[in-house]
Parts: structure tokens; C-alpha cells; sequence
């Protein structure tokens, strides 16, 4: 996904987005925006360029600013290129509680980033995230689509270590 | 009609009138300060606070007081309604402390900002504001950036009050700017630097109520206190074609649409709305592209009318016609009858 | 007081099957209201049955359906809110995993009283394994005959969509979510008007929490009036309560309302009491935006009578002396705890998801976030703590939203009960704990 004449959905998310838009009255089709973007980022590489976003007003049929306003507002959508897989650590109240701060910062000794930064080798992004939902199975992280619930250092050992050879961009599609 | 009561003043306003409204029928100083509200572009207001009023009765039917303060520029009134601004030290207080936060991110920049002598922050810090901030931390900071040839967009001024945004959905085609990102860091923005490719995008300029959208074609030319506004109109394919010239000695350095008191874009006789096109703006800064119509009125209490308008109505005649003087051989004046109403003078 | 209706089946395996969910009695309430009732009958039951919403508010339900516009020939519609992001709680995420068909029958019942044709189930985007789990049991629905036209020869026809977000608490927010559902920013809608007079697509719309939509089949099977015999007073019925933090049993329990919070911390039913045997230092007995309350006044009241998981009791004494019970996300602190440091998390939290959209949320947020953290960093001041008490109230009540008061309510009570402890910060910085490694996680 670098050049603009590969922005074109696959045949199958192109029947999904269109299955899609009928869930909406007739006209209000713009309500498919934020699950066609999940389809985009999903397709084109785990995040939204400028490009991508022009591709789903033009699908939508509406002006790419729109796009930009939404896709800029909703925390879950990457403007920036990340890892392939992304990895988001939990740590409002609860989970902070119960240990998130070690499991940040030992996630950070073990791939040598930091908070917000990619590995060199374009594996691993590491995110510090705000509550999702999970506090009685704190600490927790969601990587890909997948959450990952009462962490311990060990468990975050094994999981890094799978997630090697994963490829855990992929969220709703 | 409904009977409204602000600040122990009764006005009779029509149905679906809003506070603010109510407010400006009555004047003076009870009426709210509002910077997001523009009284010319649907569904603005409400985002600033800043107009916040307290509403001690709700209705003459249902009399309880709304437990929290109301915006009042999108609050439609009731009969019956008793409404506290001024009059109420706890009301001023809450505002005070919107225009606070309001304050702790803006740069303070006036001495080199275009919008300084007619922002409608300074005024709202000068009237509400403290005399210093307790803000220590770093203020927030975007690079200035160019919106097309003729805006310049300085972020780190603007209060994010949606003027431009709505100016770009109700009067142009294929808005291209909009509100970007979330939060503190939220920005107005085209997201690639595009430009505002439409004939009325100008017009953004005059909305905005503080130096974040300002006229390239003007920068850093003068201060709005040294140039002297002269209404003006010219026939334009495109708009109404009336506007408020800028002049300094004999030169225009500015064009803009005429606004009225309340610092808002005024209306054509025919109940439109006199927004200019970016032609008028930006390109016709020869008084001979222009029939004169003689001085503005500038209501609002503001450094411009300061400095022009305060004396006699002998000299403002005095002045007008030395103006009219210095208006080039063979252009057309027309002498504006408003214009030397004693009753449309700033008092 | 164990009562067990919304869960009492939460235990049977493959329950989220629609023919498990059926062989235990499922959508027989949806075929007997279908059949032999009329909407304004199961109104009228929700009414009797005093519900409140469950996502925070409170708000009696059947008060809140009588306010829906009934303008003719213009649609209505049923919105779930399933946009939980309340730090603390995780309830629907619960009820959504495991029972995924009481919220569907719910929907389509509640549907049925609003005369609504579309409901959307709004879900946080983060939640989008849960997401697939709705899809699925719609699915099933559909194909059995319990959506679409003409539902089980009733002639009601039903439409029920699962709609995702993208990570914004604010889309909990009601109008702030139907915008997101508009394929809009998540930017809250000055009210009036309200949704119940127009709503998605301008239309009127009522929306409802998911445990307050799964409730409603409850309501119905049990009648309105017994569902009211359930629970203490004004607050009837049962509710899912999230508890986390320091207890020794994390989770989601659905308590009648009226237990002790004495007996829900302690007892071996619920929380079974503190890890490691420690002392309670404080509970956040609502979700993060409600007053955290210390040990002494969470247990009982100022008064000195016991404290009780309901509306009213966990209300008694207004601020000064008492909380709320909003979502029921109850977070429980052990004698360890840093207030201050619980706070900052709360405040960064708000900081990150305030829409922007007005000015005293948009710039106070990120303000108290800054001063926690340089009063952590061991640079505050006193004057820091008048500060951030003064620049709550400057929020509380003067945005368009409640987020406004979300993030100043947590300050203030933090300052209101545990001064001393952001003093002692202050004065000796040596005193701050090391906050980021307190809790010893084990490998």
C-alpha cells in the first residue's frame, strides 16, 4: 500500500462495506464511516493515510475532510504507520492497581522501546491506553483484536514471544 | 409573546427567541459576551461558555431555577423566565472562570497579532478577565500555517469555536477545512494543507473572533486602530458587493464584509446575509474599484471607533468630507445618510 | 441477598446459543408479549417496575420511553448504549459475552413498546470480539424467524444492527454516540432538543443501556409489579455491579439492590475481601466520575447506619459525605494506596477523552492532569491543591456534557477526604510512594 492505484478494497470488503451501508435509512449511508475505516485500516496496512481516507470519502461519497475529522477523533484509528502487531497496555485506575506499570515498563526493557514507539525491526508498537473495559481481569492488553486479560510478567513473556510471528494489525473486517 | 425578565429588566420577545437574543433587544451591558455564537450561521454557539447566564426561573408554568448555568445563545426563553447576568456575582464568577481556561493556552501574542483592536478575547479578558494567569505550564504550540494564498491560520490563537467551520458548511461548496483531532490538542485544519478552493472562503476571516484566521493580503501591514473603515460597495457578479474598506492615509489595506454591533457579518436589505466574495476581498484594493459611501458605523466598543468617531458630529462631518476630499478625481461618492445619523454614533 | 435474574443462567454452557438460550426459556417472553400484549402494556409494566437506567444515570426507564415523540409517519428508533468505557466497569461486556440473546430479546420487547422498526446496538470499538459474539446471535435470530418481517407471526417487523465505535468514552455520552452513529466526531449535541424528540437522523429515539434493555425481559416475565417487590425503595430491581481493584475476587456480580457494601466487600459471595489480608482504604463505588469515598463513610454512612448498594444509600449525605451509585464500577483500594496517584489516573483519563468541543473541559482537563503530575514529581505546592480544587468547579457544570462534571467530582472528593495525603505530598516529597511499583506484581 504505497501507491494510490493500489487503494482499492478487495472484492470481499467492497461486499461487506455494501451490505453494510444498507443497515442505514436511505441518504444516511455516511453512517457507515467509522466500520468502513476499521475495513481500511485493516486492509492498508494497519493504519490511515491521506490517500486511504480520500478512498473511503470517495466510496462514501463525502468530502475527505469529513473523513479526516472522524478518523483523527477515535482513539483506535492509527494516522501513523505502526507495528504489525500493536500492542496497547491498559493503565487507567484498576489496572494501574493491579500492576500495569510493571507490565509497561517490563514490556519496554524486553522489546527496547518505549511508550508510543516501534521496534526497528517494524514488529512491535508499544501503547499505553486508557480503560477498556477489562479492570476485574487487570492488568491487561489488547493486542490486535485480542484482549489479554490477568497478565503477569511471565504471561507477557510467552505472549511476546508468539506474537513474533504474527501479524496482529487486523481489527474489524 | 413571551416575557422575558434579564437581570430585573422585562422584554417581550417572539417564540423560539434565545437569551442572548432577548438580551441584545434589551442592550447595554446586560447582554452576554458570546464568541462562538454568530447570529448569521445556523447551529453556532454553545461550544465557548462564555455567555453562560443563570436562569433563577424557568417559567412562569414551571418557576424551578435550572440548577446549572445555561448558555444563553442556545437557550430559547420562556415565558415567565427570570434570567441573571450581571446582576449576579456568582454568575460573573463561573464566567470568569471560562475565560480563564479560555486564556491558559493563548499565546497573549497581541502586540504582533492582526486581530488585536477588534478580538473579542482581548475584550473578554479585559472585561472578565484576571490580571494574571495561574497557568505555569507550557502552552500548547502549532506552527502557523497558510489556508490557500490569502489565510493565514495561526492555531495556537484560535478557541476553537466553530465559526469557520460552519461559514465553510452553509456558504461554500465542498467544505475542505474542518476540525481535526480530539481534545486539547483538537485543531482547525484541511489535514493536507489544502487550499479553501471557493469564492467565499474569505469569509472565514471575518467570523473568526480572535487572530487565528486573518487576511494575508494584510499582514503586518498596520494596526486596526491607525486605519479608518469607509463603507463602500461596488456591482459583483458573486456577492452583494458591499463591504467595509480599511484605509490608511490613502491607501486600502483591507476589505472586509460590514459587521455590525455585535461584531457580526450585517444583512443585505433583503434579509440576506452580506458576505463578500474573495474578488472583493482580496483583489479590489483600488479606491476606484469602489463607489464611497462614506464612514462606517462602529457600534462596538472597540479601539476603532476610538479613535475616529468620539468627537463632535461637526468634525466627523469635518472628517468625512476631508476623506471624501482625498478620494481620487472622477470616483462617484455617495454620501451615506446613516452615516451622519447622530443616532448611529458610538456614544 | 444473592438474586440472580439477568445471570441466573450465565452458568449453562453455550448459553449464547440461541438453542441453549431457548431450551432455558429464552424469547419466550418476546412470543407471549407478541402475542397476547401491546406495546403500551410492556410500558406500562416498565413503568410499575420503577427501573432505572443502569449505564449511570438513574434515570427512571418508563418515564424516559413516555417522552419519545410520536409524530406519524416518522421513524423511531431503539439505540443501545454498549459504548462501556466508565473506567471500572465491565458489566455489559459480561452480559454481551456470555448471554448475548437476553439483550436481543430485550431489544426487540423494548423495540416493540417504542414502536421502533431499527435499533442499533452501539458497541465500543475495543469490544469488537464481543461484537462478533452479537453478530452471530443476530444472526441466528434472523434466521429463526425473531428479526426481520413479520416476527413470529406477529406482524411487528424488527431490524437490529451492531454498530462499532473506534475508542471515545465520550460516545457513551447519548447524543455524543448517536453523532458517532451518524458517522459523525463524537462531539456531544447541545440539548435541547433531546433524542426523544430528535434523535438518530433527527428522528425521536430513546437510548438505553444494555442491562437496562436486558432487564426489561425480566420486567416482563416477572410483571412489573413483582420486579418493584425486588430491591430496597426507590431503587427496585437487581443490578450488575463490576468489582475490581484490591479484592481478593474481581468480577461481575449482580446483587439485589440493598446489600450491604459492608457484605459485598467483604463477603466470600462477592468480593471476599481484601488481598493479602490488607486494610480498605477507599472504594470508587461508581464508575471513575463518581466521589471516591475512604473506608470509614463507605461503609457507613455519616449518620452511622450502614451503608446499602442503592441509589438512595450510597447517595446519603450528598459530596460531602456520600457518592453515587452510577454504573456500578466499583474499585476497591487497599491501605497502599496512593489517592493522588488513583486520581492522576482518572485525570489523565478524562484529559485523553474530552471531545474538546467547549472550552472548560477542553483546557480544564489537561490543567488538573498537569498539576497531579507535577504534585507526583514532588514539585507541588499548597497552593497546587487550591488550584485544582478551584479549577474543578471552574468545569462542574458549565459544559455541554456530563464529562464536565466527570472529571471534576473525582478531583474534588479526592481533595474533599484525603488532603492530607496530597499535603504530605507537598511537604515532604519523600512521602511519595513509590507509586509506580507499590504493588509488587508477581510473576
Amino acid at each position: 500500500m504505497t501507491t494510490s492505484e493500489q487503494i482499492v478494497f478487495s472484492k470481499e470488503s467492497l461486499e461487506v462495506v455494501q451490505k453494510m451501508m444498507l443497515r442505514y435509512p436511505e441518504g444516511k449511508h455516511k453512517s457507515a464511516l467509522i466500520p468502513v475505516l476499521h475495513i481500511a485500516q485493516a486492509e492498508f496496512g494497519g493504519w490511515l493515510s491521506a490517500p486511504v481516507m480520500d478512498y473511503v470519502a470517495s466510496i462514501l461519497m463525502i468530502q475527505p475532510i469529513e473523513v479526516y475529522e472522524v478518523a483523527s477523533f477515535y482513539s483506535m484509528f492509527n494516522l501513523k504507520p505502526v507495528g504489525k502487531c500493536l500492542i496497547e497496555v491498559c493503565r487507567t485506575s484498576s489496572c494501574w492497581l493491579c500492576g500495569a506499570e510493571d507490565i509497561i515498563d517490563h514490556i519496554e526493557k524486553k522489546l527496547n522501546i518505549t511508550v508510543g514507539e516501534t521496534t526497528a525491526d517494524g514488529m512491535f508498537t508499544l501503547k499505553a491506553v486508557e480503560c477498556l473495559g477489562s479492570c476485574g481481569t487487570a492488568p491487561m492488553m489488547q493486542v490486535g483484536a485480542d484482549y489479554h486479560e490477568s497478565l503477569t510478567i511471565n504471561k507477557v513473556d510467552a505472549l511476546l514471544e508468539k506474537f513474533k510471528s504474527e501479524d496482529k494489525q487486523s481489527r474489524y473486517c | 409573546m413571551p416575557l422575558v425578565t434579564i437581570d430585573d429588566i422585562p422584554v417581550e420577545v417572539p417564540e423560539g427567541t434565545t437569551i442572548l437574543e432577548a438580551a441584545r433587544m434589551i442592550g447595554g451591558d446586560i447582554v452576554p459576551p458570546a464568541m462562538c455564537f454568530h447570529s448569521k450561521l445556523k447551529t453556532s454557539g454553545g461550544y465557548c461558555r462564555t455567555c453562560i447566564v443563570k436562569v433563577e426561573q424557568g417559567s412562569a408554568k414551571d418557576p424551578r431555577p435550572i440548577p446549572k448555568p445555561v448558555a444563553s445563545c442556545r437557550t430559547t426563553v420562556m415565558d415567565g423566565m427570570v434570567v441573571r447576568n450581571i446582576t449576579s456575582p456568582e454568575n460573573l464568577e463561573a464566567r470568569a472562570g471560562v475565560v480563564e481556561l479560555l486564556l491558559i493556552n493563548h499565546p497573549l501574542d497581541c502586540p504582533v497579532c492582526d486581530q488585536a483592536g477588534e478580538c473579542h478575547l482581548q475584550d473578554l479578558g479585559y472585561e472578565h478577565g484576571k490580571e494574571a494567569t495561574r497557568y505555569e505550564f507550557a502552552r500548547r504550540e502549532f506552527e502557523p500555517t497558510d489556508i490557500g494564498e490569502h489565510i493565514k491560520l495561526h492555531m495556537n490563537r484560535c478557541i476553537l469555536c466553530y465559526r469557520c467551520v460552519k461559514v465553510a458548511d452553509q456558504i461554500t461548496d465542498g467544505r475542505c477545512h474542518g476540525v481535526i483531532n480530539r481534545g486539547e490538542v483538537a485543531e482547525i485544519s484541511t489535514y493536507i494543507e489544502k487550499a479553501i478552493d471557493n469564492d467565499f472562503s474569505g469569509n472565514v476571516i471575518d467570523v473568526c473572533p480572535v487572530g487565528a484566521l486573518t487576511d494575508k493580503t494584510f499582514r503586518f501591514k498596520s494596526r486596526v486602530w491607525f486605519t479608518k473603515p469607509v463603507d463602500a460597495h461596488r456591482n459583483c457578479a458573486k456577492c452583494c458587493g458591499k463591504v467595509r474598506l480599511w484605509y490608511q492615509g490613502e491607501e486600502v489595506l483591507r476589505v472586509t464584509a460590514r459587521k455590525d454591533q455585535w461584531g457580526e457579518v450585517e444583512d443585505n436589505t433583503d434579509g440576506t446575509t452580506a458576505w463578500i466574495c474573495n474578488e472583493c476581498r482580496f483583489d479590489k484594493k483600488n479606491t476606484t474599484d469602489w463607489t464611497i459611501e462614506g464612514p462606517s458605523k462602529i457600534d462596538r466598543h472597540s479601539v476603532i471607533s476610538a479613535n475616529h468617531y468620539e468627537t463632535s458630529l461637526r468634525n466627523i462631518k469635518a472628517d468625512t468630507l476631508k476623506m471624501m476630499g482625498s478620494v481620487p478625481h472622477g470616483v462617484k461618492v455617495e454620501l451615506g445618510t446613516g452615516a451622519l445619523d447622530p443616532n448611529n454614533l458610538h456614544k | 441477598m444473592s438474586k440472580k435474574l439477568l445471570l441466573k443462567n450465565d452458568h449453562i454452557p453455550n448459553i449464547h446459543q440461541l438453542a441453549v438460550y431457548r431450551a432455558h426459556g429464552g424469547y419466550a417472553v418476546l412470543e407471549n408479549t407478541l402475542k397476547n400484549s401491546n406495546p403500551d402494556h410492556v410500558l406500562e409494566e416498565v413503568k410499575k417496575s420503577g427501573l432505572r437506567g443502569r449505564g449511570g444515570a438513574g434515570f427512571p426507564t418508563g418515564l424516559k420511553w413516555s417522552f419519545l415523540a410520536r409524530p406519524e409517519g416518522v421513524s423511531r428508533y431503539l439505540v443501545c448504549n454498549a459504548d462501556e468505557s466508565e473506567p471500572g466497569t465491565f458489566k455489559d461486556r459480561y452480559l454481551m459475552e456470555r448471554i448475548p440473546h437476553l439483550l436481543i430479546e430485550g431489544m426487540i420487547l423494548s423495540s416493540f413498546a417504542l414502536g421502533a422498526k431499527t435499533s442499533y446496538i452501539y458497541i465500543r470499538g475495543e469490544y469488537f470480539y464481543v461484537a462478533r459474539i452479537l453478530e452471530a446471535a443476530i444472526a441466528e435470530a434472523y434466521a429463526a424467524g425473531l428479526l426481520g418481517k413479520n416476527i413470529l407471526g406477529s406482524g411487528f417487523d424488527h431490524d437490529c444492527y451492531v454498530q462499532v465505535g473506534a475508542g471515545a468514552y465520550i460516545c457513551g455520552e447519548e447524543t455524543a454516540l448517536l453523532e458517532s452513529l451518524e458517522g459523525k466526531r463524537g462531539n456531544p449535541r447541545i440539548k435541547p432538543p433531546f433524542p426523544a424528540v430528535a434523535g438518530l437522523y433527527g428522528c425521536p429515539t430513546v437510548v438505553n443501556n444494555v442491562e437496562t434493555i436486558a432487564a426489561v425481559v425480566l420486567i416482563l416475565e416477572l410483571g412489573g409489579d413483582e420486579y418493584a417487590k425486588i430491591g430496597i425503595g426507590k431503587s427496585t430491581g437487581t443490578k450488575l455491579i463490576s468489582a475490581s481493584g484490591h479484592i481478593n475476587n474481581p468480577g461481575v456480580y449482580e446483587i439485589e439492590l440493598g446489600v450491604p457494601v459492608e457484605e459485598f466487600i467483604y463477603s466470600e459471595q462477592y468480593c471476599g475481601g481484601i488481598r493479602g489480608g490488607r486494610k480498605l482504604k477507599a472504594v470508587v463505588a461508581g464508575g471513575s466520575s463518581v466521589p471516591i469515598l475512604p473506608a470509614e463513610l463507605i461503609l457507613k454512612t455519616a449518620n452511622g447506619e450502614p451503608r446499602l448498594m442503592s441509589y438512595e444509600s450510597l447517595g446519603d449525605g450528598g459530596f460531602a459525605t456520600g457518592t453515587m451509585l452510577g454504573s456500578g464500577g466499583f474499585i476497591v483500594m487497599d491501605e497502599d494506596t496512593s489517592i493522588v496517584k488513583n486520581l492522576y489516573t482518572f485525570a489523565r483519563f478524562y484529559h485523553h477523552e474530552s471531545c474538546g468541543q467547549c472550552s472548560p473541559c477542553r483546557e480544564g482537563t489537561g490543567w488538573m492532569e498537569k498539576i497531579l503530575h507535577k504534585i507526583l514529581e514532588g514539585h507541588g505546592t499548597m497552593q497546587d491543591i487550591d488550584l485544582l480544587w478551584d479549577i474543578q468547579s471552574k468545569i462542574e457544570g458549565k459544559t455541554i456534557c456530563p464529562l464536565g462534571e466527570a472529571a471534576a467530582w473525582p478531583v474534588a472528593a479526592a481533595i474533599r477526604h484525603f488532603r492530607s495525603e496530597f499535603e504530605s505530598y507537598v511537604q515532604n516529597p519523600e512521602n511519595i510512594k513509590d507509586i509506580k511499583h507499590y504493588y509488587r506484581l508477581q510473576n
